[in-house]
């Protein structure tokens, strides 16, 4: 059984890995194009990022649709969380699947709802409608994150505020929003990474006028490969690493992805 | 808040935003696709608002319901196989103790964090004549010259298992790391070899999370576009590909919209037994 | 479906157990001997090793050093699942997917039995644990006592030579847990079987048990049946952990004799060692005098409480020598002293155990 273990631990990493070694090793190949073995080290590709006016251009784009588009996403998600579970709302499961029924659905109808929708408004090619469309699009992993805080969220608390004077808003402002605050930081966390990877919807919206990060590597991939493209896919992959390390390191990794700690505690012993 | 009361008129105003959003960007959208594919298609233009079945019709010939199979074949075997090794590989790692668990957590999401064009294009090369594996092989001794192992099926089956291991992974994570380790330990007091007891004990305590994300991986995939454009032929290609291709390159948009909701009513059914298994998981453990 | 008498098997020995996690030694050498078809329990606060010998016991932990034997046999490098053990774990463990007669069916469904041996030895086991006609139910529906009833049936079916249990009845509620200790005494004792209880409750221990294995920080403190663990405790440990007691730390005075805080006291089995002694007197055995000084074996001092039970009293009295000395008793014994009256305390001498530091 150890044996067994060992040997799909190990495929799995490997499996895993491969990717992100190809490109680790392409973003500081010296010349254009792959090799193995590869020749030479340089960094130039990755100074290419910061010079060339087309890659910032695009890194610009991305992180403003990004940020925008999250911030959008948390603003559109937190009322609907907090009222769907702080009331009773007849109508309330109907209300929580459309707010997840974009994100359940492959990528590529919002991608073609989207556009049609902005063709037929005559709006078209613009970076609010990327923004826009994401944010809808994202907009279930706030309500998820905030929805299970708020299931999860002592009732207690809201209560005794009540009991010293609060009334419904200063209680949501003063207790339940502040509470809230995690999982809202989640949320708005996971729409912004997907964002800054997303390609469908960026390009079927308003992808002539707009090239995002996704949209520009794939438009230059179809011309061949170029190790700019690798260094950036090495910072993302090195900020994302670096960004669960420190989870790892300083808070509850385990517990995050929902493991339940007095269960783990019995594995110390093997 | 424990007893829930019923809202004001102002708190539903609140609730005018959010839902308003969702319905004029995501319903009405949906709406105006509903009726594109009955639009009539312009060759050389866009398309002209009419009421035709023209689109409906072409999309259950064969050529196109060989397409909707294709991409519910591959997607299934790819929520299969992803099934069987993730199965294997969380157990293992819900049984593992603080650092290596948490260094193989950290490998895991590093991984979820890479987008599907660096995945489809590391592949690419990956699996390419040039500077990929075969290249490694030849390299090694193993084999006489590289080969290319793209475009093809396999290729893309592969593209498609490892950007959804990451989340089938997690997925299953939170219920293994609930399996207690003392019922596998009373399993093995009763006499039962730990390949026996994963047999008789493990497996069908996780059978509902194991149904619930291999569904979970068959919807995931479905919705892939850049593995199967980067990784496949057309031959190999699934239907968020056709619709892309539909959209954009044919400017079919109306023959696109009508894929489209064809592969909405499937994943909608999907999702429903999906949560239907999920309400079932609870019980168990 | 008693065990006939020649048939008493389930001896353990253990020899120079060991057993290190790391920089954490949890058990830290053990020598024992366990004679079979009695029931025994290992006793201690938690961290002392116990439950670790336990599983050692079973198999679910290898040592890191020393040997196992069962029956003369060595089964140290024997896995878990070809040991003849039974085991109640903590959290009972009992299989979520399969009902009560499932669980209870399970090993012998493993081993290829038929259908009909399982349903009717099944039948047998619910009958043994008054849990008849319950077979086909869920776990999810059955309360506490009932589940423990189970995971004993399950544990019992393959008549195993070792019957193990790990801190069974710590999820249960005060009063089922003191019924359910006399029922599994009973249903050790109808069986004959081999027992070790592995417990932190020492009044538990002494209800149910033949001999307890009283450890502490790895290592074994006294082996013996529980009164005289109460009554002779081999440490001051033992004597503090089993029951409640009072330590009284003197001075030998080389003539057998001791001396408390000034105070000459002669002990039972007299005290050979000069140096400092510590003395164990239970408080049921300690006695209030309130109108004179005693010569011997007393300590002088003030009524700092008292609290009458009804069925019992328990005094406090400051002697002067570090924690209040407790007199307990009946209300028989009661002498009526109040708060803040001086008194003297006397300690009969049979009661002053020695306890090696």
């Amino acid at each position: 059984m150890r044996v067994l273990r060992a040997v799909v631990v190990t495929l799995v990493v490997v499996f895993l890995l491969a990717p992100l070694v190809v490109i680790a090793v392409g973003s500081v190949n010296q010349n254009r194009y792959l090799n193995f073995p590869p020749e030479g080290f340089s960094l130039s590709w990755y100074a290419q990022l910061f010079t060339d006016s087309g890659w910032r251009t695009s890194i610009r784009y991305s992180v403003t649709i990004a940020t925008l588009s999250a911030a959008l996403a948390v603003l559109v998600a937190t009322p609907l969380a907090y009222v769907l579970r702080a009331y009773r709302i007849r109508l309330a499961p109907l209300f929580y699947t459309l707010g997840i029924l974009p994100f359940m659905l492959p990528p590529i109808i919002s991608a073609l709802g989207m556009q049609v929708f902005w063709l037929s408004t005559g709006h078209v090619g613009r970076i609010e409608n990327v923004i826009i469309a994401h944010a809808i699009f994202f907009s279930t992993l706030p309500l998820v994150t905030i929805s299970l805080a708020m299931e999860t969220m002592d009732q207690a608390l809201p209560e005794a505020a009540q009991t010293l004077g609060a009334d419904q808003r200063t209680t949501f402002r003063t207790i339940t929003l502040p509470l809230l605050i995690p999982s809202m930081v989640t949320g708005f966390a996971a729409a912004l990474v997907l964002s800054l990877n997303e390609y469908i919807i960026s390009f079927l919206v308003a992808g002539f006028t707009i090239e995002t990060l996704p949209v520009k590597i794939v438009n230059g991939l179809r011309y061949g490969f170029t190790p700019t493209i690798a260094a950036v896919a090495v910072v993302f992959i090195l900020i994302a690493a670096t960004t669960f390390t420190l989870f790892a390191i300083f808070g509850n990794l385990m517990k995050f992805l929902g493991a339940d700690p007095a269960i783990l505690e019995k594995n110390k012993a093997t | 808040m424990s007893v829930r009361e019923k809202p004001s008129g102002r708190t539903l105003g609140v609730l005018a935003f959010p839902v308003g959003m969702l319905v004029v960007f995501f319903l009405i959208p949906f709406g105006i696709m509903v009726a594109t594919s009955f639009y009539h298609r312009v060759p050389g233009a866009f398309y002209t608002p009419a009421f035709e079945f023209a689109n409906w019709q072409r999309l259950f010939q064969p050529v196109f319901l060989e397409r909707a199979l294709f991409s519910i074949g591959i997607c299934l075997l790819a929520g299969f196989v992803c099934i069987v090794v993730a199965f294997p590989f969380t157990y293992f790692l819900t049984r593992m103790r603080g650092r290596p668990h948490v260094i193989l957590l950290v490998v895991v999401l590093s991984a979820l964090s890479l987008s599907e064009v660096i995945v489809a294009f590391s592949w690419y090369i990956l699996l390419g004549r040039a500077s990929g594996i075969s290249n490694i092989l030849v390299w090694l001794g193993i084999m006489n010259e590289s080969a290319a192992y793209q475009p093809s099926f396999a290729a893309v089956l592969l593209g498609l298992c490892y950007i959804a291991f990451p989340y089938c992974i997690l997925t299953l994570y939170p219920q293994l790391t609930r399996l207690d380790p003392e019922i596998t330990e009373a399993a093995q007091t009763l006499g039962a070899s730990p390949w026996r007891t994963f047999w008789t004990v493990v497996v069908p305590i996780a059978r509902p999370i194991l149904v619930a994300g291999f569904l979970l991986v068959f919807v995931f995939t479905l919705g892939s576009y850049l593995i199967a454009d980067f990784l496949g032929r057309p031959e190999h290609w699934t239907l968020s590909v056709f619709i892309a291709n539909q959209a954009s390159a044919n400017a079919n948009v109306p023959f696109a919209a009508t894929m489209a909701i064809f592969l909405t009513l499937l994943s909608l059914i999907v999702v429903a037994l999906v949560g239907l298994i999920e309400s079932r998981t609870r019980r168990l453990i | 479906m008693s065990r006939r008498s020649e048939d008493v098997r389930g001896g353990l020995r253990l020899e120079g157990l060991v057993k290190r996690f790391d920089d954490v030694t949890a058990v830290a050498g053990v020598d024992l001997e366990l004679p079979p078809g009695k029931l025994i329990s290992f006793l201690g606060p938690s961290g002392c090793g116990k439950t670790t010998m336990l599983r050692m016991i079973a198999g679910l932990e290898h040592p890191t050093e020393g040997q196992i034997f069962l029956d003369d046999d060595d089964i140290t490098d024997r896995p878990a699942y070809r040991r003849d053990i039974g085991m109640v774990f903590q959290s009972l463990a009992l299989f979520p997917h399969l009902n009560v007669a499932g669980n209870i069916g399970y090993g012998l469904r493993i081993r290829g039995a038929e259908k009909d041996r399982i349903a009717s030895r099944v039948e047998e086991l619910l009958e043994l644990v008054s849990l008849e006609g319950l077979g086909d139910r869920r776990i999810q529906q059955l309360s506490g006592g009932q589940r423990q009833r189970v995971a004993t049936a399950r544990a019992l079916a393959l008549e195993p030579r070792l019957f193990l249990l790990d801190e069974p009845l710590s999820a249960l509620d005060a009063n089922l847990r003191e019924q359910l200790q006399v029922e599994l005494r009973l249903l050790q004792q109808q069986l004959g079987i081999s027992t070790i209880i592995v417990t932190h409750d020492q009044r538990e221990a002494m209800t149910m048990s033949d001999l307890v294995v009283v450890m502490n920080a790895g290592r074994i403190e006294q082996v013996g049946p529980p009164l005289e663990v109460y009554r002779r405790p081999g440490s001051p440990f033992v004597a503090g952990f089993i029951g409640r007691t009072n330590l009284l730390v003197g001075e030998g005075a080389g003539d057998g004799s001791i001396a408390v805080a000034g105070h000459p006291f002669d002990v039972a089995g007299g005290a050979d060692a000069s140096g400092e002694v510590t003395v164990s007197v239970r408080p049921e055995a300690a006695q209030l005098v309130a109108d004179s000084m005693p010569e011997r074996n007393a300590l002088p001092g003030t009524v700092v409480f008292v609290r009458d039970l009804g069925e019992l009293f328990e005094c406090f009295v400051d002697c002067g020598v570090g924690e209040h000395v407790i007199v307990a008793g009946s209300p028989r014994d009661w002498v009526p002293v109040q708060q803040g009256a001086e008194v003297a305390v006397l300690f009969p001498t049979e009661a002053c155990v020695v306890v090696t530091s």
